[in-house]
């Protein structure tokens, strides 16, 4: 990697860091009920949308009726998706000549779900498959909605921490539609513009047809893109408009587009960590948090950054092929990646992506050298706690603080406790179940699929260990509701439409379920006083139990299935 | 559980509206008017036709030319460059048909400039099949062969590719990276083939 990559790295991870306590001020206000200065505008707005849908602002619930209200909601976006999906024949902007891919029953069924989970996991090509009305009225609507109901979990969740001897955790629709209106939609509209300034495309024209310089005709697919753009990464969402998603010159022309993008990724999870903190009354947590997310965040990048700059030593083999870091070439492994992002502007992305419940990367990962391959598989097996998903990425490093808290209250004989409320046996068997969920999804499918012809079929492209690590990673994204995928595994298949799609919903309802009923249980409790010689739950020892507690479980349910995978691929590639 | 369904019901429809219609309306909008040539896909023409976009690649044959990246979004035209599939090979570092691919490239490229490497990103395809750019070392290795085909001097086709190459953005962002059918209009336009 060369100076500039790593001042890249260096200006990217500072500007978030900057950018954490004023955003994460700005949503602990919103989601308090404090003013803010878009009240004049929006207030109006959300009232009238109360109005309209019949919610009742004042209605706090408890953690069961918040629940079913999110997975009603998440229902209800699904059939809808599925029917603009299937009937998209009908609708406006459908080019019979350009739109030529079918969508199929059971492809329409795993879109609908992959969006309404914020997975996005396409098991379609956009520009030969969605009209505009499909991509805009269709998934990127599910874009802002799930990303908002992600975002309104994250808030209840820390209302259990932080309310006492209360059942009443929020009000679903009154969080949702406050995600939307204060946080999502503004940024939406300002980021858009950044983004076609650099040169991303925002138009609903036909097709162009472009007569080519050296002869032949080539034909442009373009579309709405920059407002679709910025919600993908946003929302946590991942899903491009176009089949290259990220490393597509019109989703991401420019470096400075892609730094942005990725800011659009990481911001609001970051801050997220400090509106916690807010929230709770003890901001040094939420600091804590942010400072764990950068000790898993920067030793993945670094690795992923060298095995890439350092290439694949088969090519390098080659005579003649010049594949070193020179003055006028970054060198490295470019076989899937961008001129213009080199190899460190696609580590970056696929790090943040990775870790950021995204998937939105830039380059192709299923090209990537064996090591580098592998860091965005064990960013999303390690549960997506590094910024993680909007909302879902902050219960989800605190369910892994919970059980390195159960682990050490286990091990020396106390009732572990976190900021005031005990973690008795009922709250225990809901984090259990949380932890259990990954493993239970990702690796019995991943066995599955190699022991049926109709999980071998996907391997269309690469086969043994690396298409092994194409479908092992398939399920992990899914799981992780990240949606980013090897892409030379052929998933628009029954057998893996149904597969992903069960496996998407597993990552988003079996761990919201229990975190919301964990959030009711914590939130009816009292808050105690910290005993004296208890662990601060804001210092360095509490940090180093969280990193060690999140590889050691992530590590235990995960390392076989990575050693026949990445690791043997890495040992072999010679 | 019956009125969430309904609120449910009605919020996902009422959202539908504001983000689905009148959100992707009023950006359209905006971007139409503040930044047209962008919002469009920065189209370019030549000639009064409209000869492709400066963001999108297109595959490059003739020696005259600078030539592009290779390209695996070949839809529907072997040489790929199909901006209507975009995709990479998605070939694995183990698999013997990049090595094999990538070893016959090499061998091909040596042919028309045997005294230099050849830059890695010559050889391989890119992440979307569309990449517009080559790097400034790639161009560099194809400068003789141009200067040839279009009896110029080395020196002035040299000049040529440091007009096209963008430097990082601010400093330190991304790559320097030289976009090959703007560099060749330019060709085209101050030294054309006799």
């Amino acid at each position: 990697m060369s100076a500039s990559n790593l001042l890249q790295y260096g200006v990217f991870l500072a500007v978030v860091t900057v950018l954490v306590k004023p955003l994460g001020g700005y949503m602990a206000r919103v989601f308090s009920g404090g003013r803010t200065f878009l009240d004049p505008l929006l207030c109006p707005l959300e009232r009238r949308l109360y109005r309209m849908t019949g919610v009742d602002p004042d209605d706090e619930m408890d953690w069961k009726r918040y629940a079913t209200a999110f997975v009603l909601f998440s229902l209800t976006g699904t059939l809808l998706l599925y029917a603009l999906l299937r009937l998209q024949r009908f609708l406006p902007w459908f080019f019979p000549g350009s739109q030529t891919a079918p969508v199929t029953p059971d492809l329409a069924m795993n879109t609908a779900i992959s969006f309404a989970t914020t997975t996005t996991w396409q098991a379609y090509a956009g520009e030969s498959t969605m009209s505009y009305t499909s991509q805009i009225a269709g998934l990127m609507v599910q874009n802002f909605l799930a990303g908002a109901s992600g975002l309104a979990v994250g808030v209840a969740f820390i209302r259990g921490l932080a309310r006492e001897q209360t059942s009443r955790i929020g009000n679903f629709w009154v969080d949702m539609t406050r995600s939307l209106l204060w946080v999502l939609l503004p940024i939406s509209l300002l980021g858009s513009l950044v983004l076609v300034w650099q040169g991303v495309p925002m138009n609903w024209h036909e097709y162009t047809q472009a007569k080519m310089l050296d002869g032949g005709q080539q034909i442009i697919a373009q579309g709405p893109v920059a407002g679709f753009e910025i919600i993908k990464n946003l929302g946590t969402n991942g899903g491009g408009f176009f089949n290259a998603n990220g490393a597509h010159p019109y989703e991401n022309p420019t470096p400075l587009a892609n730094f942005f993008e990725l800011l659009a990724i990481a911001v609001l999870p970051a801050a997220f960590t400090n509106t916690f903190g807010r929230m709770i009354g003890r901001p040094r947590q939420g600091w804590l948090l942010y400072c764990v997310m950068m000790v898993l965040l920067i030793p993945g990048l670094v690795l992923c950054g060298w095995a890439e700059q350092r290439g694949n030593p088969r090519l390098k083999r080659i005579p003649g092929l010049a594949a070193t870091m020179a003055h006028k070439q970054p060198g490295g492994n470019m076989e899937g990646k961008e001129v213009r992002f080199g190899i460190g502007g696609s580590a970056l992305t696929a790090v943040v992506t990775s870790n950021g419940a995204t998937g939105s990367t830039n380059s192709q990962h299923d090209s990537y050298v064996p090591l580098g391959g592998a860091i965005p598989l064990v960013n999303m097996l390690l549960g997506e706690i590094v910024f993680g998903g909007l909302g879902t990425g902050l219960y989800s490093i605190v369910m892994i603080a919970l059980v390195g808290l159960i682990l050490g209250g286990l091990m020396v004989g106390r009732m572990p406790e976190y900021l005031g409320k005990k973690i008795g046996p009922c709250e225990t068997k809901y984090v259990t179940l949380y932890v259990l969920a990954g493993p239970l999804a990702i690796l019995p499918l991943t066995a599955v699929a190699l022991m049926t012809k109709a999980g071998l079929a996907g391997l269309a492209t690469n086969t043994g260990e690396h298409g092994f690590t194409e479908i092992l990673f398939a399920f992990a994204s899914c799981f992780a509701n990240n949606g980013q995928s090897f892409a030379g595994l052929n998933a628009n298949t029954v057998f893996y439409n149904f597969t992903t799609a069960a496996v998407m919903m597993a990552g988003r309802f079996a761990l919201a379920i229990p975190v919301l009923a964990l959030a009711g249980l914590l939130a009816s409790q009292i808050r105690r006083q910290e005993a004296i010689n208890a662990v601060p739950t804001d210092g360095v020892l509490f940090g180093g139990l969280l990193v060690a507690t999140a590889l050691i479980v992530g590590g235990l349910s995960f390392f076989p299935a990575l050693s026949l995978g990445p690791i043997l691929e890495h040992l072999i590639l010679k | 559980m019956k009125k969430n369904l309904l609120i449910s019901i009605w919020m996902t429809l009422a959202t539908t509206v504001l983000l689905g219609i009148i959100y992707p309306l009023v950006v359209t909008g905006l971007a139409q008017l503040i930044f047209p040539r962008q919002a469009n896909g920065e189209l370019i023409r030549a000639g009064g036709k409209i000869v492709g976009s400066s963001l999108i690649g297109q595959p490059f044959t003739s020696p005259g030319y600078f030539h592009s990246r290779p390209s695996a979004a070949n839809g529907t035209n072997p040489a790929g460059y199909d901006a209507q599939s975009s995709s990479g090979s998605n070939l694995g570092p183990t698999n013997k048909a990049l090595t094999d691919r990538v070893a016959a490239s090499v061998q091909a490229m040596q042919a028309e400039n045997p005294h230099a490497p050849v830059p890695i990103d010559l050889v391989t395809t890119s992440g979307s099949g569309l990449d517009p750019h080559i790097t400034p070392a790639a161009a560099e290795f194809q400068v003789p062969r141009v200067a040839r085909e279009r009896r110029m001097s080395e020196s002035d086709v040299q000049a040529l590719v440091a007009r096209h190459t963008e430097p990082r953005q601010l400093g330190f962002l991304g790559e320097p990276r030289v976009n090959v059918l703007e560099l060749n209009l330019d060709l085209d336009g101050t030294h054309p083939m006799r």
